[in-house]
């Protein structure tokens, strides 16, 4: 299985052209993406098999040139961290092509923009070349504008454009940042393994003609500040979330999926595998305030926003916002216990929000509304759905024994032992997100019926196809961690001994 | 070498092809009673052009006719791409209604001489052979605009065309005779030396090179001597509009250049470039760069016709190539002359794709694109995006490496040239938002009943899809094109 990344990258992408080329037939051409999405599924289980867990080095590694003139080169492959996010974008792309086969308008464009989308998120997590990276990074903007913007509900131009702009202004930022690294190393080049190698060059001394220099930045804090604007925005982290709850209410069902689902891991994605290896001691300065306390911010604004929502998908889009937090309050901790309930986290949130969003995207096939208050009594009208729906609520709630609890107590547990101010405000989101997500299932599932939707049909098997997958995940992963964790431990270890030396006190 | 006249001859067959060509076409429009032979002919004396240009690449570079002229990689790279948008804007009128409504040999031959007086431009070493070869791409570029007749608002755009050139190029010979005042000549080898023999006043100089500016600046398109562009994009017939704004645009670079750099500076062992002593110029450049780009951007943010929008976009475009000209180093300068051959596909392929338009709906209103990938023209609609997502600068399209290039050589520069940086990269957000206007009405409105469908005759799809090609192409794959463009940038100085 040699270059088995580049396969699980370029699959879709050949696919999607394929698709093109395909008869405006809808079935066939919804049947073939669902085909061309099980091979790198197939080489992610294989990948998850065969990934030696005792190393933090990178794994599959594929090195070839590109542009030798300006040593750009295409370079792959998946350590800890990146392994995880993988496996998750192979999982969800599969499973969203099934979320998506009630898509009726242009069939054809909606699926080969699809599978442009998963070459594109596979790729970021893949790309070991800052170039290709970066490449990766702002092709899937294009198929995600387009997603939102055709296919997406009443207000989706609007919801697209923001989501463009949003973007594009963090990533003009990271590319300048990265540009500047290649030119502090010599010789220049866009590797990140030599980039991370040579972190120790990349200069700290006070710049002295920037407005900044009170604060006693140096090159190094800036650069960071640049890149981490750029991941900030993915995250989301306040306060550049605000594309978020627009993106989410008006894309279509798998493409929410997604969005929470992979998109939103790129920014702490990013963060770790950029900012800590690359930038040790501007991310020892600058990480307790725009990791750890903008995340305590996040967890406890993201679960008040929730609350006040009266659209179930805008409820589940704050939710994200809540849960993206844990995982940078967890990055700031510097602790075993912290760095990879972060990760853990960022994985478990990919399951457990992409069943939320299905579980809203079932609900709104049928009723063709979200509002919270429409509803009553489900659970007597679908109860198989009404299940399903708990399973993931607990799971987000932090259930003991479903993965969410895992990782958000690793994170608190972490975060614990060096701040335990963040770790009490942390604590608080649990209480709210528990607020939000019962008064919901109270206010949807429970009490007398709804009369209007007394016929309304359960759940059906394509459906519940989508959601078995991520729901057994989800139990697995809450009783026996050790599955994900084993991934990530040592890769996240090394991350951590990088940057614990240039911490203060 | 330094050839006299006749021994000259040799090294000048590209533009004795095309002089040649102009007259034919002057005469066959006299006696043919078939004109369908003349865009042939054009065509025809292009690429035999273009041929004899690549045969000089063998040639030894040097002086022609007395320093008039200079042969070496830099002119023959402005001669290519000028023979190039010459040949793709024949093309473009070949399908073109406007131009088929009016005198078709007069158009051809105005074109070719247009570009005639470009080869001039990228070639001339000499204050009066610029000044001149200037002047001819300016007149035929005014008859050329003006060129639908009955049109009222091509009438006007010749108008206001002729009178800012008139004004630009006369504020540039008088900087040019301060020049020759101060240092005795006019060639640019002599006023080389004469800098440095008999030292000059910074002062003086400084205002000297600001008026000459003005005048490339006015083909350049850069603020405050933008105005003009708008009104001309929008007046002129579709084709010319596409030629107009790449190549114009590129002689004006290739002129500024060559009288900026091997001119007046010294190159410097390590690619950098050391200019005259206290004649600031490159502050002047990186302030104008600063504001071209971002007046261009704003002012297209609310333009409701689609040419109009990409003239103040051309504007913008103009911004970011004068970064690299700002910087001084040869980085610089191979990134603008990368980044002109990446916008001659892009930006010729828009207009390509506005023309196909409106051959239909009459004229480039964007309500016109409302819902045209819904309207049976899904693939002009695709083509179009891509060229605009490219002109934005995302990758994987070739507008990306262009910027890529450019940012990476000011970012390199450090310094305070990183708020150089910081502000081109701002300003390709706020760009995003004006093309991703044109897209979205193409493929997120739906059309309304009365809408038009749209037909598109196969023969426009044969330049459509190479440069949409070519687009994706130079986006993933852009070695070859970046070491020819590093490779043009051999000045011969003496």
């Amino acid at each position: 299985m040699e270059n088995v990344l580049t396969y699980m990258t370029f699959i879709p992408l050949a696919g999607a052209v394929i698709i093109l080329a395909l008869p405006n037939n809808a079935k066939l051409i919804r049947w073939f993406s669902a085909g061309v999405t099980v091979p790198p599924l197939l080489m992610a289980i294989w990948l998850f098999s065969n990934f030696d867990r005792s190393t933090a080095k990178f794994q599959f590694v594929e090195d070839y040139h590109w542009i030798p003139a300006y040593n750009i080169s295409y370079i792959m492959g998946v350590d800890g961290l990146s392994i995880s996010m993988v496996l998750l974008t192979a999982l969800l792309s599969f499973i969203c092509i099934f979320a998506s086969f009630g898509i009726e308008k242009a069939v054809k464009g909606y699926f080969a923009l699809f599978l442009m989308l998963d070459a594109g998120m596979m790729g970021v997590f893949c790309a070991l070349d800052f170039f290709l990276f970066y490449v990766f990074w702002e092709v899937m903007l294009l198929p995600m504008y387009f997603l939102i913007g055709i296919w997406g509900g009443p207000r989706r131009e609007y919801a697209a454009i923001k989501f463009f702009l949003y973007t594009l202004f963090g990533s003009v930022l990271m590319l300048l940042a990265i540009l500047a690294l290649y030119f502090t190393v010599e010789p220049h080049t866009f590797d990140m393994r030599i980039l991370m190698a040579q972190a120790g060059n990349y200069s700290t001394a006070v710049l002295p003609m920037w407005p900044f220099n009170l604060w006693g930045w140096g090159f190094q804090h800036v650069i960071w500040m640049a890149l981490f604007i750029g991941f900030a925005i993915k995250i989301p982290a306040f306060p550049f979330h605000t594309w978020l709850p627009d993106a989410h209410v008006e894309a279509p069902t798998a493409i929410s999926v997604i969005l929470a689902g992979v998109l939103l891991k790129m920014g702490t994605y990013g963060i770790l595998r950029v900012n800590f290896p690359m930038l040790p001691v501007a991310t020892a300065d600058l990480a307790f305030w725009f990791l750890g306390a903008l995340g305590a911010w996040n967890i406890i604004y993201g679960a008040l926003c929730a609350m006040a929502q009266k659209d179930l998908k805008k409820l589940v889009a704050y939710s994200s916002v809540s849960h993206m937090g844990y995982v940078m309050l967890g990055m700031a901790s510097f602790t075993t216990q912290g760095i990879n309930g972060a990760v853990l986290q960022m994985f478990n949130h990919g399951t457990i929000t992409g069943m939320l969003f299905l579980l809203v995207g079932v609900v709104y096939d049928r009723a063709h509304h979200r509002e919270i208050e429409g509803f009553g009594g489900m659970a007597a009208i679908m109860p198989v759905f009404t299940g399903i729906t708990a399973l993931a609520f607990f799971a987000s709630m932090g259930l003991p024994g479903l993965s969410g609890f895992i990782s958000e107590i690793l994170v608190l547990l972490g975060v614990w032992q060096k701040y335990p101010v963040l770790a009490i405000l942390g604590a608080s989101g649990v209480v709210l997100t528990a607020g939000y997500l019962l008064w919901t299932i109270q206010r949807v599932y429970l009490g007398p019926p709804n009369e209007k939707y007394l016929t309304m049909a359960d759940i059906n098997g394509r459906e519940i196809f989508t959601l078995v997958p991520l729901g057994v995940i989800v139990i697995l992963v809450g009783i026996y961690p050790q599955v994900v964790l084993d991934l990530l431990r040592v890769s996240l270890d090394q991350l951590n001994q990088i940057v614990i030396p240039h911490l203060h006190s | 070498m330094d050839l006299k006249n006749v021994a000259s001859l040799t090294f000048f067959l590209p533009e004795i092809i095309l002089s040649v060509t102009i007259l034919l076409l002057i005469v066959l429009d006299l006696i043919a009673q078939n004109k369908r032979s003349l865009p042939l002919v054009a065509m025809v004396g292009c690429a035999a052009t273009l041929l004899a240009t690549f045969d000089l690449y063998s040639a030894a570079p040097g002086w022609l006719f007395h320093r008039m002229i200079v042969l070496d990689n830099f002119s023959l790279f402005f001669k290519v791409f000028t023979m190039v948008a010459t040949i793709l804007c024949i093309w473009m009128a070949l399908g073109s209604n406007e131009i088929k409504l009016v005198h078709q040999g007069e158009f051809y031959a105005l074109l070719l001489t247009c570009a005639l007086g470009m080869f001039f431009m990228a070639s001339s070493s000499n204050l009066l052979m610029a000044y001149l070869s200037l002047e001819l791409v300016s007149l035929m570029s005014y008859v050329l605009t003006g060129f639908l007749p009955h049109n009222r608002r091509s009438s006007e755009a010749a108008l206001k065309y002729l009178i800012y050139g008139g004004v630009a190029s006369g504020t540039m010979i008088y900087g040019m005779s301060w020049v020759f005042g101060m240092t005795g000549s006019l060639d640019y080898a002599a006023i080389q030396t004469a800098l440095g023999e008999t030292g000059y006043s910074p002062a003086a100089m400084f205002i000297a090179f600001v008026f000459i500016m003005a005048g490339f600046g006015y083909k350049i398109v850069f603020v405050p001597f933008h105005m003009w562009s708008p009104d001309v994009y929008q007046g002129a017939p579709t084709p010319f509009t596409a030629f107009l704004s790449v190549a114009s645009n590129a002689a004006g670079m290739a002129i500024m250049i060559r009288f900026f750099f091997p001119g007046v500076s010294r190159m410097l062992p390590g690619g950098d470039w050391a200019i005259l002593s206290g004649v600031e110029w490159p502050h002047v450049l990186l302030l104008l760069s600063m504001i071209t780009m971002t007046v261009g951007n704003l002012c297209a943010l609310n333009q409701r016709n689609v040419k109009r929008m990409l003239a103040y976009s051309g504007i913008a475009h103009a911004g970011y190539m004068m970064m690299g000209l700002a910087i001084l180093t040869n980085e610089g300068l191979a990134a603008v002359l990368f980044y002109i051959v990446v916008y001659l596909i892009m930006n010729v392929g828009a207009f390509l794709v506005v023309g196909m338009i409106a051959n239909v709906t009459g004229d480039e209103d964007i309500e016109n694109y409302r819902g045209l990938a819904w309207r049976g023209a899904v693939v002009p609609a695709v083509c179009l995006a891509v060229f605009l997502f490219s002109l934005t600068g995302l990758p994987p399209f070739a507008g990306f490496i262009g910027k890529f290039f450019l940012f990476s050589a000011v970012i390199k520069q450090g310094g305070a040239f990183a708020v150089l940086a910081i502000v081109a990269a701002l300003n390709s957000v706020v760009s995003l938002y004006y093309y991703a206007k044109i897209v979205k009405t193409m493929f997120l409105d739906s059309p309304n009943p009365e809408d038009k469908m749209i037909s598109v005759a196969l023969n426009d799809f044969t330049l459509l899809i190479p440069l949409t090609v070519l687009t994706l192409i130079f986006g993933v794959y852009f070695g070859p094109l970046a070491q020819y463009t590093s490779l043009s940038l051999a000045f011969f100085v003496k």
